[in-house]
């Protein structure tokens, strides 16, 4: 138990740290790579919830593949941030008034673990079971994803299906009609 | 960086086992934590190491983009093919039992497809995604 606490305490001090850098920074490599660490950070926190599978994906896609795609996007880009936050007040009281609603409603919550929360009551003692003796499959994660929300994944599927294909049309009608829009490729190409 | 040894020497000795610990990860997602997005990811990344390391024009030569596109919507066919096939042998969309000898074997060929085409999907769709973002030159267009 307070080894938990220790290692919770340690990872929620390195992510406040990481975020507090991010505010700072006015450097896009530097927000990129930032996020990516935070990314990493929020993996080893799943793991030390227990959720295996749902590190494994923060840990590949968001700090991996994301941080890369970023870089690669890099190029369209300024390298530097625009300072245009003229009023510090007004979002700093939204901020701290939104977080604090947040902390008042986290005291309701379930304790983390335990059996009687309202989650584990309703349909996970029949996926629990079901996974076992109608699926056959150890891994309850890949059974109710594929399985039983077998229609939520295809969702899933097609919407990244549909966003790789509009990212492609939109960059290759760029390529394409370079000469009718000149103007506005030069002002994008003037700050890189 | 295109004439870095140690660069070029690591990414050729690590190309294959990062794909094979992807496939890995995508058909032991029934057994251990893993399952088609992450193996997808893990995939694509391999090719992306190599386009980094190579160039562009040289991980074209490896994946082509045509093949790419290909791969791409056929990943989104399978998981809708599965889909209708269960419908085809006469139960509602989607519902595995059908599909094998009995319902978990059946179960187990499904889930096994179904992953196959959302890695397909999400590898090919984050190596195009790197692709037309790096193919992006400003001088070169202006």
């Amino acid at each position: 138990m307070t080894s938990e606490l220790i290692i919770n305490a340690f990872l929620v001090t390195l992510m406040m740290g990481i975020a507090i850098s991010l505010l700072k920074t006015r450097t896009v490599i530097f927000t990129v790579i930032l996020t990516s660490a935070y990314s990493l950070v929020a993996a080893l926190m799943f793991i030390s919830l227990d959720a295996v599978d749902v590190a494994f994906t923060e840990a590949s896609v968001g700090a991996g593949i994301s941080t890369i795609l970023f870089l690669a996007a890099m190029s369209y880009l300024p390298k530097e941030e625009e300072k245009n936050v003229t009023n510090n007040i007004l979002p700093a009281l939204s901020c701290i008034i939104l977080g604090s609603l947040l902390i008042w409603c986290s005291y309701d919550l379930p304790e983390i673990g335990i059996v009687s929360a309202p989650i584990h009551q309703h349909l996970v003692s029949d996926y629990l079971a079901g996974s076992q003796n109608d699926i056959g499959i150890p891994n309850v994660v890949t059974s109710i994803l594929a399985s039983y929300r077998g229609y939520d994944t295809f969702g899933e599927t097609v919407v990244i299906f549909t966003a790789g294909i509009a990212v492609l049309v939109l960059l290759q009608n760029n390529k394409k009609s370079k000469k009718s829009n000149n103007k506005s490729k030069k002002k994008i190409g003037k700050n890189v | 960086m295109y004439n870095n040894p140690i660069l070029r020497i690591c990414t050729k000795v690590l190309f294959a086992p990062i794909i094979l610990f992807g496939l890995y990860v995508q058909f032991h997602g029934d057994y251990g934590p893993g399952g088609g997005f992450q193996a997808g990811v893990i995939i694509a990344s391999a090719f992306i190491l190599h386009s980094l390391v190579f160039g562009l024009e040289e991980s074209k030569k490896l994946f082509p983009p045509k093949l790419n596109l290909f791969l791409l919507a056929l990943g989104a066919i399978i998981y809708g093919g599965v889909g209708v096939a269960s419908m085809i042998l006469g139960e509602p969309f989607l519902s595995y039992n059908v599909l094998g000898s009995d319902s978990k074997s059946g179960q187990h060929i499904g889930i096994l497809l179904v992953e196959f085409g959302v890695g397909l999907t999400v590898c090919n769709v984050m190596i195009s995604l790197f692709n037309s973002f790096a193919g992006y030159n400003p001088d070169k267009e202006s």
